[in-house]
C-alpha cells in the first residue's frame, strides 16, 4: 500500500526521520533489527571515509578523476542491504556503498579511477556489471537482464540506478518500457541529487518531480528522502517484494544532494550556493541515522573517532594494494577485445612490441 | 547430404531454425519478428515453432532491443536481435559502440556480449528514404564487433550459423536485393562457414575484384562481359568485413597484380579504402596499376527514380574492370 499512499502525483515525499534522527512516520518505518540498523550506519561510515580518501588521493596525483559519493551513502547502503547474491548490480557510477556491499573491494574502485580496466572486473562479486559512465544506456542492460533471469525462472531481482539527468536520455524511458512490458523484476534507483554537473533539475525537466514519470510505463514510482536510510530501505523493500511477485519493475527516485563536486574536475560554486549546501549539510544522511541510533542508546557520539581511526587504516591497506598492483601491460590493451583475437589486431600487437624491443630501445 | 533450392531469406530462417532447436540460450527479438515473423519473413513460423518467450515481438525501440541484448548476453543468453533496416539500426548506435563493442573488454573477460544484431542492408529495390543505405564501414570501424556479410543463400546460412556460435558480438548484415532474387541448393543440415575468411569466388589471373553482398551478383555479370574481352578476373567475395582476410585479398593481387574493389557504400573513409590499403602494404612490388575503387558516391542514396545512377551496373563494373587492366 506504500506506493498507493505515495502516488507521485501528489509530490508527497516518503521520509521516516527528521533532520536529528527523530522518528516522525512511524507506520512506514521498516522492520529491520537494531544491529542491521548499527551495521548500516557503520558501513556509511566506511564508505564515506573511502569516499573522502578517494578524493585526497587524486588531489595527491595517485588517482585519476574520481567521482565523489559525499552525502549520498544511504541509497546505496539501503538498497546494498537488500541485495542478495543472486541478485544483480547495474551500477551508474556514484553509488560506492552499494558496489561495496555487492563485493567489490576498495583496492578494485582505486584500481578502475587509478586508470586500469582491471578494477572493473570484480572478481569476487557476482552478477555485478561495471559502471557506466554514458548516462542511462545501463538502464537497458538491467531490463535485459531482467527479462534473462525471468526467462531462466531465477528468483533474481536487478537493481540499477542513474542519476536525475538520466532520466532526461530516450535510453531512460526504452529501459523502464521495456522492462514494464516485459515484467522483469527491477528496480530503477535514481539519485536525485539535483544537478547533472550543473545543470539543475528544474532545467531538466517540468515534470512535478521523477517519480512521476513511471506513470506512463504503468509502473509504480515512489519518492523518498534519499538522506534517510529508513525511507530508501522501506522504499526498496516493498519494491524488492513487487518485483519478486513477478509485477515488474518500480521506479524510486531518491532525493538527496551531492555534497561534493561532480567529479574532481568540477567547481560546484560555479553553479550552486553556500547556502544550499549548509542546507544540505543540515540533511546529512549520517547525521540524521547518527542522531536516531544515539537517541535510541544504540550509539555514543564519541564512538564515532576510533571507529574512522579504524576505517581510515582499512582504506590505507586497500590504497596499498592498489598501488602495487602490476604495470600496464600491452597484453592489457588486446587480449579483452575479443575472445578470439582477429589476426589483424595480433599482428599490431606483435608490431608494437616490435617496436618496444627494438635494438637501443630504452628498458 | 540432401539439400534443398531456398532463397536467403529461407536460408536464414533454416539457419535460425536449427540453432534455436539446438539452443535453449538463444532467443529472437526486435520489430515485428513474432507474429508476423519479420517484415522480409526471415524469422517466419519461429514463434509458432518455439513459443512467445524465444521469439517475440519487443517494443520499437533499436537502442532498447540491442540495449537489452547486452544485458540478457551478462546474464547468459544468446540473443539474435533484429533492426528491421540498417537505417534505423543508429538510435541504437551507442548501445552498439559503448556498450556491446566494449563489454568484454571493460569486464576484462567476464562478460561477454555473444549476440548477433541482423539488418537488411543496401539498395537498389525502388525503396523508401532510409531504406538503401550501406553503412557497413561504420561498423567494421568499431574495435569489438565482427562484421559479416553474405552474398547467396549457401553463405547466408553457413555464416548465420557461425554468427551465432560465435562469443563476439556480429553485425550480420543481410543484402535485401538478394533476398529473394536468386535461389540455390542449400543443404538442409547444419553447416558453418567461417568468419573472417573471404571466398575466392572465381579464379583469374588478370585482375582482382573484391566485393561482397549485392554487389557480387553485379560483378559476375560484369565478368561475361570481361571474358568475351579476353580479360580473365579473379572474384573474391569478402563474405566478412572485419576481421577482415588480409592473406586471401594479398594472395591474389599478388598473383594478379591489379586490384578493384567494388563496394556499396560512399566512397570516403569506406571498405574500399581499408581494400586498397591492403593492397598496398602487402602487395606494393607487385601492383601493375593503381589500386582502384568503385564506390558509392558521398552522396545520400537517391530515391526510385534516381537510384540507377547510384547503384553499381554490371557495364559500369565492367567499364573500371577494363581501365585497370588497361592502365
Amino acid at each position: 500500500m506504500l506506493f498507493q499512499e505515495y502516488e507521485p502525483r501528489e509530490d508527497k515525499m516518503l521520509q521516516i526521520i527528521d533532520n536529528d534522527g527523530q522518528i516522525i512516520n512511524p507506520q512506514w518505518k521498516p522492520d529491520i533489527p537494531d544491529d542491521l540498523v548499527l551495521d548500516a550506519y557503520k558501513f556509511m561510515n566506511f564508505a564515506r571515509t573511502a569516499d573522502l580518501m578517494a578524493v585526497s588521493f587524486q588531489r595527491q596525483g595517485r588517482m585519476y578523476t574520481y567521482p565523489p559519493n559525499l552525502g549520498q551513502e544511504a541509497i546505496g547502503t539501503a538498497m546494498g542491504k537488500l541485495m542478495r547474491p543472486q541478485d544483480w548490480l547495474v551500477p551508474a557510477f556514484r553509488e560506492m556503498s552499494a558496489w561495496l556491499l555487492k563485493g567489490a573491494r576498495l583496492r578494485d574502485i582505486f584500481l578502475y579511477f587509478g586508470g586500469h580496466e582491471d578494477g572493473s572486473k570484480f572478481s569476487g562479486a557476482p552478477n555485478f556489471l561495471p559502471s557506466a559512465v554514458p548516462i542511462a544506456s545501463q538502464l537497458i542492460h538491467a531490463a535485459g537482464i531482467g527479462y534473462a533471469v525471468k526467462y531462466k525462472k531465477q528468483d533474481s531481482v536487478v537493481f540499477a540506478f542513474s542519476g536525475d539527468g538520466s532520466t532526461s536520455e530516450g535510453d531512460f524511458h526504452e529501459a523502464l518500457n521495456f522492462a514494464s512490458v516485459w515484467k522483469a523484476p527491477v528496480i530503477f534507483t535514481v539519485q536525485n541529487n539535483q544537478y547533472a554537473i550543473s545543470v539543475p533539475v528544474k532545467k531538466q525537466t517540468a515534470s512535478l518531480n521523477l517519480a512521476i514519470k513511471s506513470l506512463a510505463y504503468g509502473i509504480p514510482g515512489i519518492k523518498v528522502d534519499g538522506n534517510d536510510f529508513f525511507a530508501v530501505y522501506r522504499a526498496g523493500s516493498e519494491a524488492f517484494q513487487h518485483t519478486r511477485a513477478g509485477k515488474g519493475p518500480v521506479l524510486i527516485e531518491a532525493l538527496t544532494f551531492r555534497q561534493g563536486a561532480h567529479t574532481t574536475s568540477d567547481d560546484p560554486s560555479l553553479y550552486r550556493s553556500q547556502e544550499e549546501e549548509k542546507a544540505w549539510a543540515e540533511k546529512d544522511p549520517i547525521k540524521r541515522l547518527r542522531g536516531y541510533l544515539v537517541a535510541n542508546g544504540l550509539w555514543k557520539p564519541e564512538d564515532d573517532e576510533p571507529l574512522l581511526e579504524e576505517y581510515k587504516k582499512e582504506v590505507e591497506k586497500e590504497f596499498a594494494v592498489y598501488e602495487n598492483y602490476p604495470p600496464y601491460k600491452v597484453e592489457d590493451m588486446f587480449q579483452f577485445q575479443y575472445k578470439e583475437m582477429p589476426e589483424d589486431l595480433r599482428q599490431q600487437q606483435i608490431g608494437y612490441e616490435k617496436y618496444l624491443n627494438r635494438k637501443g630501445a630504452q628498458k | 547430404m540432401s539439400s534443398q533450392v531456398m532463397t536467403m531469406v529461407q536460408a536464414l530462417t533454416d539457419a535460425l531454425d536449427i540453432k534455436l532447436a539446438e539452443d535453449p540460450d538463444m532467443v529472437i527479438y526486435g520489430e515485428d519478428v513474432g507474429v508476423e515473423g519479420g517484415v522480409f519473413r526471415v524469422t517466419s513460423g519461429l514463434q509458432k515453432k518455439y513459443g512467445v518467450e524465444r521469439v517475440f515481438d519487443s517494443p520499437l525501440a533499436e537502442s532498447a532491443i540491442v540495449g537489452a541484448a547486452v544485458g540478457m548476453c551478462a546474464a547468459g543468453l544468446r540473443p539474435v536481435v533484429e533492426i528491421q533496416f540498417s537505417g534505423f539500426a543508429f538510435p541504437a548506435f551507442n548501445q552498439i559502440l559503448a556498450h556491446v563493442a566494449r563489454m568484454r573488454n571493460r569486464s576484462r573477460g567476464r562478460y561477454g556480449a555473444q549476440m548477433v544484431i541482423r539488418m537488411p542492408y543496401g539498395g537498389g529495390i525502388k525503396a523508401l528514404e532510409h531504406h538503401s543505405e550501406s553503412m557497413e564501414a561504420l561498423f567494421g570501424h568499431i574495435p569489438g564487433l565482427k562484421v559479416v556479410i553474405p552474398s547467396t543463400p549457401y553463405d547466408a546460412k553457413g555464416l548465420l550459423i557461425s554468427a551465432i556460435e560465435t562469443d563476439d558480438p556480429v553485425i550480420f548484415m543481410e543484402p535485401k536485393k538478394v533476398y529473394r532474387a536468386i535461389k540455390q541448393e542449400v543443404p538442409e543440415t547444419k553447416f558453418a562457414i567461417p568468419i573472417g575468411k573471404a571466398k575466392v569466388a572465381a579464379e583469374g589471373t588478370d585482375i582482382t575484384v573484391i566485393s561482397y553482398g549485392a554487389e557480387i551478383r553485379e560483378v559476375q555479370r560484369a565478368m561475361i562481359m570481361a571474358k568475351e574481352k579476353g580479360i580473365s578476373v579473379e572474384l573474391i567475395d569478402l563474405r566478412t568485413i572485419y576481421p577482415i582476410d588480409r592473406e586471401t585479398i594479398a594472395a591474389s593481387i599478388k598473383k594478379t597484380g591489379r586490384v578493384l574493389s567494388v563496394t556499396e557504400g560512399p566512397m570516403s573513409f569506406g571498405a574500399g579504402a581499408e581494400l586498397l590499403a591492403i593492397a598496398v602494404e602487402e602487395a606494393f612490388l607487385s601492383l601493375e596499376a593503381p589500386p582502384t575503387r568503385l564506390a558509392g558516391f558521398d552522396t545520400i542514396p537517391p530515391l526510385p527514380k534516381g537510384e540507377h545512377h547510384y547503384f553499381h551496373t554490371p557495364e559500369r563494373i565492367f567499364y573500371e574492370i577494363k581501365k585497370v587492366v588497361e592502365y
